[in-house]
């Protein structure tokens, strides 16, 4: 196994914080977020709290819609999604953990348009590990940073509440 | 031997009966329907998981109601859906079940959804895809003669914990034709293998199989003892067309015994669900006063149904 650059991992709380401060400028009156399981859906509900949003947040799980479901199947736990407003002509804000090839956002798109038509949709991410497959980019995001393939980022809330960052290593 | 539902990695690649799935399997089945649920409550109905295959549903028996739930499952998954009535075609012509197979695997089939009145029948052309090789080709079975109706006992497992949350302290009464019931034989494989505490069978004794106590069941041929303080009550449809001979004096005798009237639901616990897999025959196993009350959850199944068959089609087809 070759040795990899070791990296710092930022604190996530606080870059919650940041993304929340990118965000705050360009909220409108009737912005909804959508968290995309699992990661996204702590980081959404993170926002919602800095953000002060009284509004309910969407959850979504993009199983049904990945393109790799030919290869992988659908094995994971897959949990409901839940958009519990109408998403007819709103500002979405998409939120997910990480942004890497892209196709989880391509997923999570085609999805929300089988609940109506936003009136726009931008993107929210705590990281941009780049090598994009897709033509997509995030709209805020605190932290870029590049990874080896063989790397994943992992995004996970622990026991007391907090959610923090890990390198896990693909054999 | 091998279990020939499930592929070389264990994960399952045909839905052929409850019996010997193991528990994890039925409840990941039951946790990926909770999801699709909510696909049918949506402005587009629709996921595109299987878009571009090609799902044949080979009725050899007929049942409308089964096939449509199927066939809106695979048109909510984006399947293309064909519907063979091959009782009034091939079969007729004396072509065999497994040429009948063939024509449709050389058709790019990507699914069968089988209903035979033969028991066996899907584990018949589960075994013969497999000798061809083709693991790409996936079978449900839809019901096979009295054998199992696989996706009905995994829909009715999913009403149940919809309403009672969890298996181990409930106690559930299969109450009817159990004799002729593909149905019964699936829900009571599937409720021992979810650690159900107690499952009664319950009928009179020229509808219920001989031995059906090593399933794992308690025999009451006493509605009133067989009710008594369960939390579930399943209804059997009394399988007139496959009857030969005197099972039942009359359809009237039967509902005076057997018959589930307010009086007689009242003594199984006052939260006790009621549940019918369809048709029902109103006033011969089940009361019209319980079949609308508020207990029963006779339709809910129904739309259960739909999102089970979606969760089956979608695990099957991706492995």
């Amino acid at each position: 196994m070759t040795a990899k650059p070791a990296i710092d991992l930022p604190n996530a709380e606080a870059q919650c914080a940041q993304l929340a401060e990118l965000i705050r400028p360009r909220l409108q009156p009737d912005t909804m977020l959508v968290g995309i399981h699992s990661g996204g859906a702590w980081v959404a509900g993170r926002l919602r709290e800095l953000l002060g949003l009284g509004n309910e947040i969407g959850l979504i799980d993009v199983s049904f819609y990945r393109d790799d479901y030919g290869e992988r199947g659908l094995h994971a736990r897959v949990k409901p999604s839940s958009i519990p407003f109408d998403v007819e002509g709103r500002p979405l804000i998409l939120v997910d953990d990480v942004l890497y090839t892209g196709r989880t956002t391509r997923a999570a798109l085609n999805e929300l348009f089988d609940y109506g038509r936003p009136a726009s949709i931008q993107l929210a991410v705590l990281a941009d590990r780049g090598r994009r497959q897709l033509p997509i980019c995030a709209d805020f995001c605190p932290w870029q940073v590049d990874l080896d393939p063989s790397q994943e980022l992992v995004l996970s809330e622990e026991a007391d509440g907090q959610l923090q960052w890990s390198l896990a290593e693909h054999a | 031997m091998r279990n020939p539902q499930l592929n070389s990695n264990g994960e399952l690649t045909h839905l052929l009966s409850i019996e010997g799935l193991p528990r994890a399997v039925i409840t990941h089945i039951l946790d990926t329907a909770s999801s699709f649920l909510k696909v049918s409550h949506r402005d587009v109905k629709k996921v595109p998981l299987l878009r571009g295959k090609s799902v044949f549903n080979v009725f050899f028996e007929n049942s409308t109601r089964t096939r449509t739930t199927f066939e809106i499952a695979a048109k909510r998954l984006s399947a293309d859906v064909i519907n063979l009535d091959v009782t009034r075609s091939s079969t007729a012509k004396g072509e065999t079940l497994l040429d009948t197979v063939d024509n449709l695997v050389a058709m790019h089939a990507d699914m069968f959804v089988v209903r035979h009145a033969a028991s066996g029948a899907p584990h018949l052309i589960a075994g013969h895809l497999r000798r061809l090789g083709r693991n790409d080709v996936h079978v449900v079975n839809a019901g096979d003669g009295q054998h199992a109706h696989p996706t009905q006992g995994l829909l009715d497992m999913y009403t149940i914990r919809h309403y009672k949350k969890d298996f181990a302290d409930l106690t559930v009464a299969i109450v009817g034709d159990i004799l002729h019931s593909r149905v019964a034989r699936s829900d009571i494989h599937a409720l021992t293998t979810l650690g159900a505490a107690e499952v009664r069978a319950v009928g009179p004794q020229t509808l219920l199989p001989t031995a059906i106590e090593k399933m794992g069941v308690r025999v009451c041929h006493d509605l009133l003892a067989g009710i008594r303080d369960c939390d579930v009550v399943i209804m059997l449809r009394l399988q007139n067309e496959r009857m030969n001979g005197a099972l039942l004096p009359s359809a009237r005798e039967y509902f005076s015994c057997y018959g589930l009237t307010p009086a007689m639901l009242a003594l199984a616990k006052p939260d006790a669900i009621v549940m019918h897999p369809g048709p029902m025959n109103r006033g011969v196993e089940i009361d019209s006063d319980v079949a609308d009350g508020p207990q029963a959850v006779i339709l809910p199944q129904v739309t259960f149904g739909i999102a089970v068959r979606m969760a089956v089609m979608g695990i099957l087809a991706g492995n």
